[in-house]
């Protein structure tokens, strides 16, 4: 499906760019990486959750504890949906009690993902705290939760959505203002 | 993803390699929920599911139990011991009963072949097959899939010999329709008493020489001897059935080859399988019962998504 693209929020070095800078704020807050770790939310959360670990890495010489999360099976609109949607691993390979964690996702919106996203990492036990940090917050929150880390706040209007795209996944990287796709 | 197709699990006859494909991969996602410190999410919440065993039953009905509680759903397990079975309601009786308050999916475990068929026809919810009669027992066959798929990586060209009582067996039929339809090769092994009429029909193989399955086979699933049937003199004796078909490792060794272990249990030591090599490192038995509440969450997980699409339809 063609994408009608409105603006360009973030070019490929606009992307990197605020990957240092969200790595460097991470390790400011925290005062250095002892006892942190970063969880990543499926799909590009996960991808930009991994950049965020190299930079680190760069910046302080050791690697950091990194988990991915699939959030599916805590979700809460499954009564809304035709069919079940695919389950992907959660892979979260050391223990998460009295971590500082870093929870990373590409857009924030409702905060429904960040919402399930908590619950399930509490299924791993009991953090010291858990930050977010993300890419893009669109405003349109229906929850009372809020990231701590943030690439760029913009408000959007109806019929607007935010497209990430990752080398990873999309063979480009960038950040796009797009029309919301009408359904078929 | 290719959507899931199936309303109810009767069987894994005509079952495509989509759909099990689909319920295996979805297994091993949950097969990590397990592992985790606190095993449980909200899935399910809000799904009523009811056990119905109408034969004995421990590792199935513990299974899916522990399936659904792993998942959120709310449960209610029936056995017949304590049940109006035993006052004389009939099977279509007790189903409709259970539907009018409101139930969501049913587990159904019966002696009698065609009881979950009979059930899917009398009431709306989705029904589960926990084993019917000599029928099929599609979770144990999708168990044995997910642990064979763990250690291979892969189903297909795999060589099975199921060994032993594959006349009385629901675990054969499923695991032989459902491994065939993955593009394994399989062999049943047995004494000619224990293989089924309707055998040729199926596209296997047919061995009564133990030691020549053990060549073949990169995986040998002994099934057990129903010690139950044995007045009916399918062989002499239970010494003669070991003699002659029983797993040893005498036998295992003279092929110089990994061969892996598969036993649906219960085990019947000393009998189908020397008790050593039951526990030896050539056997998966306890991961099989491991996935099994595994396979069966991603079973009751992908069903649960047709009571919505029921939903659906009654709205618009």
């Amino acid at each position: 499906m063609e994408l009608k693209i409105k603006s360009k929020l973030f070019d490929e070095i606009g992307l990197t760019r605020t990957i240092t800078r969200l790595s460097h704020e991470i390790i400011e807050k925290n005062k250095g990486i002892d006892n942190l770790a970063v969880i990543g939310i499926r799909t590009r959360g996960a991808i930009i959750a991994q950049r965020i670990c190299r930079e680190i890495k760069s910046i302080e010489g050791r690697d950091l504890p990194l988990g991915i999360l699939d959030i599916t099976m805590y979700r809460d609109d499954f009564r809304n949906m035709l069919e079940q949607p695919k389950l992907q691993k959660t892979e979260i390979p050391f223990n998460i009690d009295d971590k500082n964690i870093v929870l990373i996702d590409d857009v924030i919106y409702t905060g429904r993902t960040t919402r399930a996203a908590l619950e399930a990492i509490m299924a791993f036990g009991r953090p010291k705290c858990i930050r977010m940090a993300v890419l893009v917050d669109r405003g349109g929150r229906e929850l009372p939760i809020q990231p701590d880390y943030v690439g760029r706040r913009i408000s959007i209007s109806p019929g607007e959505e935010i497209s990430v795209q990752m080398n990873e996944v999309d063979d480009i990287d960038g950040v796009l203002l797009v029309e919301r796709p009408t359904s078929p | 993803m290719s959507s899931f197709t199936l309303k109810h699990l009767l069987g894994l006859e005509g079952v495509s390699r989509d759909d099990i494909t689909t319920i295996l991969d979805t297994a091993a996602s949950f097969r990590e929920v397990l592992d985790r410190p606190y095993p449980k999410v909200p899935t399910l919440r809000g799904t009523t599911v009811v056990n119905l065993f109408f034969e004995a039953s421990t590792r199935t009905r513990i299974s899916f139990e522990l399936a659904e509680k792993r998942l959120s759903a709310d449960t209610i397990s029936f056995s017949t011991a304590t049940s109006s079975v035993k006052k004389g309601e009939t099977l279509r009786d007790t189903a409709q009963n259970i539907e009018a308050m409101r139930v969501d999916m049913v587990v159904i475990r019966h002696s009698a072949s065609g009881a979950p068929h009979f059930l899917s026809k009398c009431i709306k919810g989705t029904v589960i097959n926990a084993g019917d009669g000599a029928h099929e027992h599609p979770t144990q066959a999708l168990l044995d899939m997910m642990t064979i798929r763990d250690k291979f990586k892969r189903i297909e060209n795999l060589r099975i010999a199921i060994v032993g009582d594959i006349l009385h067996s629901r675990v054969a039929r499923s695991n032989i329709y459902g491994l065939t339809t993955m593009g394994a090769q399989v062999m049943l092994c047995a004494p000619s008493t224990l293989i089924p009429y309707e055998a040729h029909k199926w596209p296997v193989q047919i061995s009564y020489n133990v030691d020549d399955a053990i060549e073949w086979a990169d995986i040998l699933m002994v099934l057990r001897i129903q010690l139950e049937r044995q007045q009916a003199n399918f062989f002499p004796s239970l010494r003669e059935y070991h003699n002659y078909f029983g797993l040893t490792s005498d036998r295992i060794k003279r092929v110089n080859r990994d061969i892996t272990i598969m036993h649906p249990g219960p085990i019947n030591r000393g009998v189908e399988i020397e008790s050593e090599l039951a526990d030896s490192d050539k056997s998966v038995i306890l991961n099989q019962v491991t996935n099994g509440v595994a396979v069966r969450m991603a079973v009751l997980y992908l069903l649960s998504g047709e009571l919505k699409s029921d939903d659906e339809k009654t709205k618009s």
